[in-house]
Formats: structure tokens, C-alpha cells, sequence
């Protein structure tokens, strides 16, 4: 019986759940629209989005970063528009198209953004790269033929700190040719 | 259910500033209340455009309408923070968005270390410390251009609906800066302008894809021919609420707006200005260029083609 519970408790999702429920975590069923599937969940109220796609749904591609607002790692696209998940709560997305780095490939097909980036070496440690990528993506679907002022104030919110961004924009115009 | 739930609860729409705050526990609530619910349109008349308080700063910031006729409004919407924070963050947010300040804007650890200040769990400023109170900056970019344009909020709360001048939104208090009831909600900004009104908005800040401001200047000016028949000059992030600079604007009626009265106006407007040392970047700094945000929001004004803004 003693062993059973020893055993029991060290299942890592139990015992989340146990420390929840001693903390009296109010849960909510919520369904979300995340990459064109829909999505039941039960999780805490007051967990962010990044959190929930993190930790809830497995799609660990959207990135935690600074968690205030700052650095534009977490972006994710809610209705085509980019957005931080970690100031988003999911409560407030049900009935929302959510789309992060995992749905921006087709299958085995990647992105002409992905693409681009690859050929280009448009990442470095790569940690702001799916932020970048969703963010690019929404400006290209807004403006197909973005002039090299424009892309750089779409991705203003998303900040790399390995090298410069050079390569980013370039990417980005590379992609924009191929997608036209 | 504000009005039920007391101090414990608050509002949330965009959620930019609040959720960072809940994080650093700035803010200590048991319940928030979405304002999804509420409308989110622009509805432009050729004089006057009522804005939703739910309309997101991007839609304001690339509302043609308001681009053309309300184009300071348009910048100082479009100068709030980044693009994905402005896809979330509303124009009823950033009119209420809380005073800013270096020694509270800091995580739980940082503030408990340092020691508590009085808008949050202490009771001294550390800025100035033996001021009895609260010398936190007010933040917001579009409140000063709100007020430049003459805007009036709508607040609806337990009591019922009422309208306020932006002017009479804010009080010269870093803690308590707002004028309006815990229970109410700012449910939409109403501008209003003649034929012949040009507005401008310029933002300092470090970084200039990010930051909040660390001194602004909103300007509105009717022109009568190429004189200034009225005009206003509202400061962002250099008080605890909105500076008006009277005497600039008493100063440029009736004159042509040509350089050297620019830069003049422009110098009497910096006088009122007093930013403390509790911002980013030196404060002496920020005290000399209020100037001359002042003289190229001006300039940007005085350049508007007739036929663009009229």
C-alpha cells in the first residue's frame, strides 16, 4: 500500500496535480484552435498560453523567453496576427485561430520562410527564430512585396541577440520573391 | 461585478500591462474581469471619430481615417511599444495604462531587497524621499494626444454612464493617477477637430522598437490662414500626469509658425517640465530634450499640406 504510493506520487503529472489541488488551483475546460485542430483541455485558469502550448500541449517549438512582453521569443499568431503568448490567457482565445511554429510547415513541406532562413543561415542559436518566422509570415500574407523598412518594423517586437539582423531581412525578401 | 468584487478584482483587455505587473506581483488580484465583450469599431464622422475603448493600438494606428484626419493620434497609437504588443494592447489600456517608475517597475525580489516604495507595499519614495508622495511617470503615448485633440472618454460603471474630458482622467498622483472610479471602465474616446486642425506626435525613448516613452510631445494646432488661432501643447512621461504647457500655447496664438517662433514656443514649452531620476536615461537629459520634442512635433505640424489634413 505504502510502496503503491510512493510509486503513484512519483509519476511527475500526478504529482503536479496533487500540488495543484492542495493549492486549491481553480481549472477550467477550455477548447482551442490551435494549428486548424481543435483542442480540449483541462488546465489551471491562470496559466498564460505559452504555458498551456508548452507544458499542456506538448508544442514546445513556441519559445519562453522573457515573459513580460520584452523580447518577442513566444510570439505566436492569433487570427493571422502576431501576438505573445505569455501575455495572452488562453481563456480569452476560445473560438480563436492559434497558430504556432508547428503549423507553419505543410507536412514534410516547409515554409518558403523556413526555407529561406535555412539557405540563409538567417538563425544562429535559433531561440527567436519561430517567433521571427510567425511574425514574418503574417506580414508577408498582409504584404506580399514588403520594402526592407517595412520588415523591420513587423519584427520589431522579436529580438535576436546573437547576431545582428541582417540576414533575417535578407531572408525574409528571399522568401517574399519565392511567394510571389 | 466590479463594484462586488472591491479592490480584489481588475479589468483586463490587451493585457500588455497588467499581466507583466501581476507577474511581478505590482499588482495583487484574485479575480479579473475580461472586457472582451465590449465593442471594437471606429466610427468616423467627417469632424469627430468615436473610438472604442476596445480597438486595438494597431487598427487605430492604420485606420486610414484616422490617418488623415486624426494623424497624431494615428502616430502616437502606432508609437505604443512593439507590433505584437500593440495587436493586443487597446486604446482604453493605454489611456489607463499605470504610471511607470524605476524603483517600481522591478520583480518582487528586486522591490524587497531594495526596500518597498510607497506605491507598492512601502511607504516612502524612493525617489524622493522625504516627499510625501508618488513621483511615478505617466506613460501613456496617446493620453497627451487624446487630450491635444480635445477627447472626451465615456465611463460607464455601477452608477451609470458618464463623460469626461482626458484631461479630467488623470491626477497629479504616481500612485492614485487616475481620476475615475475603481468600478469603472473607459468604454470609449471621442476626438474632435475643425477643417483646419494639424496634430503631430514625437516619442523619445532608447530603443525606438520597444520602449516606453521617456519624453513626448502631442501637439494640435488650428490654423486661421497661417496663423495659430489655438493651439495644444501636451507633454508625455516628464509629470505624473499628462503636462499641458499653457504658457507655449498661450504664446504661439495669433503668430506664424515659422522657425524661430517654433524653437521659441518650443523653449517655453520645456520650462514646465520636470523629469525626476526615476526613468531610462538621465533626467538632465530628458529635461533638455522635451525642447526639442516639442519644436519637431511642431514642425511636423506646421508641414502638413492643407489639402491632406483639411
Amino acid at each position: 500500500m505504502y510502496a503503491n504510493a510512493v510509486f503513484t506520487l512519483s509519476n511527475k503529472d500526478v504529482n503536479q496535480l496533487h500540488r495543484e489541488a492542495l493549492r486549491d488551483v481553480e481549472r477550467v475546460v477550455l477548447t482551442l484552435d490551435v494549428n486548424g485542430e481543435a483542442r480540449q483541455l483541462l488546465v489551471p485558469s491562470h496559466k498564460t498560453l505559452l504555458e498551456v502550448l508548452r507544458e499542456d500541449m506538448q508544442l514546445t517549438g513556441t519559445k519562453h523567453g522573457c515573459e513580460l512582453g520584452e523580447c518577442g521569443t513566444c510570439t505566436v499568431l492569433i487570427d493571422g496576427k502576431p501576438q505573445l503568448s505569455c501575455l495572452l490567457l488562453p481563456i480569452q482565445l476560445q473560438g480563436r485561430a492559434i497558430t504556432t511554429i508547428e503549423g507553419m510547415a505543410n507536412g514534410s513541406d516547409l515554409h518558403p520562410l523556413q526555407v529561406a532562413f535555412a539557405e540563409l543561415g538567417a538563425a544562429q542559436c535559433g531561440y527567436c527564430t519561430p517567433g521571427i518566422l510567425l511574425a514574418a509570415r503574417s506580414l508577408l500574407e498582409e504584404n506580399p512585396r514588403p520594402a526592407r523598412d517595412e520588415i523591420r518594423e513587423a519584427l520589431a517586437g522579436n529580438l535576436c541577440r546573437c547576431t545582428g539582423y541582417t540576414k533575417i531581412l535578407q531572408a525574409v525578401e528571399l522568401a517574399a520573391d519565392r511567394l510571389r | 461585478m466590479a463594484a462586488e468584487l472591491g479592490p480584489r478584482a481588475m479589468f483586463v483587455a490587451g493585457g500588455t500591462d497588467l499581466f507583466p505587473k501581476l507577474k511581478r506581483r505590482q499588482f495583487e488580484v484574485d479575480s479579473l474581469i475580461g472586457l472582451d465583450f465590449l465593442p471594437r469599431a471606429i466610427r468616423n464622422g467627417s469632424d469627430e471619430c468615436v473610438i472604442d475603448a476596445g480597438v486595438t493600438l494597431a487598427h487605430a494606428s492604420h485606420d486610414p481615417h484616422l490617418n488623415e484626419r486624426f494623424s497624431g493620434y494615428a502616430e502616437a497609437a502606432g508609437h505604443v511599444s512593439s507590433p505584437p504588443l500593440r495587436n493586443a494592447g487597446t486604446i482604453g489600456g493605454n489611456l489607463c495604462v499605470d504610471t511607470r517608475c524605476n524603483y517600481y517597475d522591478m520583480t518582487y525580489e528586486w522591490r524587497k531587497a531594495a526596500g518597498f516604495c510607497l506605491k507598492k507595499d512601502g511607504d516612502i519614495c524612493l525617489v524622493a524621499p522625504s516627499s510625501p508622495r508618488c513621483w511615478a511617470v505617466s506613460s501613456s503615448d496617446t493620453a497627451p494626444m487624446a487630450i491635444a485633440l480635445g477627447g472626451v472618454v465615456t465611463l460607464v460603471g455601477a452608477s451609470g454612464e458618464r463623460e469626461l474630458p482626458v484631461t479630467a482622467l488623470y491626477r497629479d498622483d504616481g500612485d492614485r493617477y487616475m481620476a475615475k472610479q475603481p468600478d469603472e471602465v473607459v468604454t470609449g474616446l471621442r476626438l474632435r477637430r475643425s477643417p483646419n486642425t494639424r496634430s503631430a506626435y514625437v516619442k523619445l525613448r532608447r530603443r525606438g522598437s520597444i520602449d516606453f516613452p521617456i519624453a513626448g510631445a502631442a501637439v494640435a494646432v488650428e490654423l486661421d490662414g497661417d496663423r495659430v488661432e489655438s493651439c495644444r501643447i501636451v507633454l508625455s512621461a516628464v509629470a505624473s500626469y499628462p503636462l499641458e504647457a499653457k504658457a507655449a500655447e498661450e504664446f504661439l496664438k495669433g503668430r506664424r509658425l515659422q522657425e524661430d517662433v517654433i524653437r521659441e514656443a518650443a523653449e517655453i514649452a520645456s520650462r514646465p517640465a520636470k523629469p525626476l531620476d526615476n526613468a531610462d536615461l538621465s533626467h538632465f537629459w530628458r529635461k533638455r530634450m522635451v525642447r526639442v520634442v516639442v519644436e519637431q512635433a511642431l514642425a511636423r505640424a506646421s508641414d502638413q499640406q492643407p489639402g491632406l489634413d483639411g
